[in-house]
């Protein structure tokens, strides 16, 4: 593809994988994020290939327990994000989960992670499914990006509502995603790879406002 | 819109859910038994209620799970949120008096608006609509 040549991904992980020819779901709008994004104001850019596992457990099982052993808990309820380190279990629903971890723990790359969790559910009912493909991840930051992300989500994203390390699925110009506020300023939207490119331009449609002076 | 109160996550914009229809409708207990009268009465034929009515939504853009619902169909007020497999809170103590959806009875499909309930709010005055059979 295009962009084969200028990949982001850095060359950390075994030689013999060539993983400049990865293609991700947005990366035909790296460069538009790039252009779009405004220093200080709210800043658009993709984490693409973020390694991500689809859990189904019975909450308070004994899967579920060993399960939340390896990722450092399981959310609870609506909104709550646990896990540990550099992995973070998303709740989607009152037994499922979404495990966000980084590219390298992908088994492909060598990582562990989605192995030990198939080891933690064994024979149990319930599903360990390596999504990574199914979703891209959007970071969007600065002190606009609520007012970017509030044009579309009829979520209440003030402050006092939506803390910093909470997460929601919802829908973001019209699009289900995911809605994950990972600090004060900062979220990232995981939108379906299918709906990357069309979110990803809506986003960019967002911020083109605030490159302009403001009305008084 | 409605403002539905999704009964894992809150309250949530009408668009994230979508409409599973008629709630408490029993699949009958001999499907084979049944002329293709009846089977086309169950599979079919619903309520077409003025007033109070329990319904099935989904939550699918977020948790994914069916609930059902009490709505009343003329202000669109929302009385009720209850799990699956829960009789109609407003329902309470009125047993027997119900059909399943695949009965023959002239009725069963009809009167839901014969008596439509004038006050809208008064959960008590629309025990007598028949709504099918209740689990």
């Amino acid at each position: 593809m295009a962009e084969t040549a200028a990949s982001p991904t850095p060359a950390k992980t075994p030689a013999d994988k060539d993983l400049a020819v990865r293609t991700s779901p947005a990366g035909v709008l790296r460069d538009a994020f790039a252009a779009g994004s405004l220093a200080g104001t709210v800043e658009i850019s993709e984490l693409p290939f973020l390694t991500m596992v689809g859990i189904r457990a019975a909450a308070g099982s004994d899967a579920a327990q060993r399960i939340a052993a390896v990722t450092g808990g399981l959310p609870a309820r609506s909104g709550d994000v646990a896990g540990n380190g550099d992995t973070s279990v998303l709740w989607l629903g009152p037994a499922e989960f979404l495990v966000v971890a980084p590219t390298e723990a992908h088994e492909s790359l060598g990582g562990s992670l989605i192995q030990s969790l198939r080891d933690a559910l064994g024979s149990d009912a319930g599903q360990v499914v390596d999504l990574s493909a199914n979703r891209t991840t959007f970071e969007l930051t600065g002190p606009q990006a609520r007012s970017v992300l509030e044009k579309g989500c009829s979520l209440d994203l003030h402050p006092r509502v939506f803390k910093a390390g909470t997460a929601y699925s919802t829908e973001i110009g019209n699009i289900p995603a995911l809605l994950w506020k990972t600090g004060e300023e900062s979220f990232r939207v995981f939108p379906r790879a299918s709906f990357a490119e069309f979110l990803g331009r809506w986003l960019l449609d967002g911020m083109r406002e605030y490159a302009s002076p403001e009305v008084p | 819109m409605l403002l539905i109160p999704c009964p894992n996550c809150g309250p949530r914009d009408e668009t994230e859910f979508h409409y599973g229809g008629q709630a408490h409708v029993a699949y009958p207990e001999n499907p084979n038994e049944l002329s293709d009268t009846e089977w086309s009465r169950y599979l079919f034929y619903r309520s077409n209620t003025k007033g109070t009515f329990a319904e099935r939504w989904v939550h699918s853009t977020g948790c994914r799970q069916w609930f059902n619902m009490l709505r009343d169909t003329v202000s669109y007020d929302i009385q009720a949120i209850y799990p699956m497999g829960a009789p109609r809170p407003d329902r309470a103590g009125t047993t027997g008096a119900e059909s399943g959806t695949a009965s023959l009875a002239a009725d069963s499909t009809t009167t839901g608006t014969a008596a439509p309930s004038t006050s809208g709010t008064s959960l008590s005055s629309t025990t007598a609509a028949p709504e099918g059979a209740t689990k």
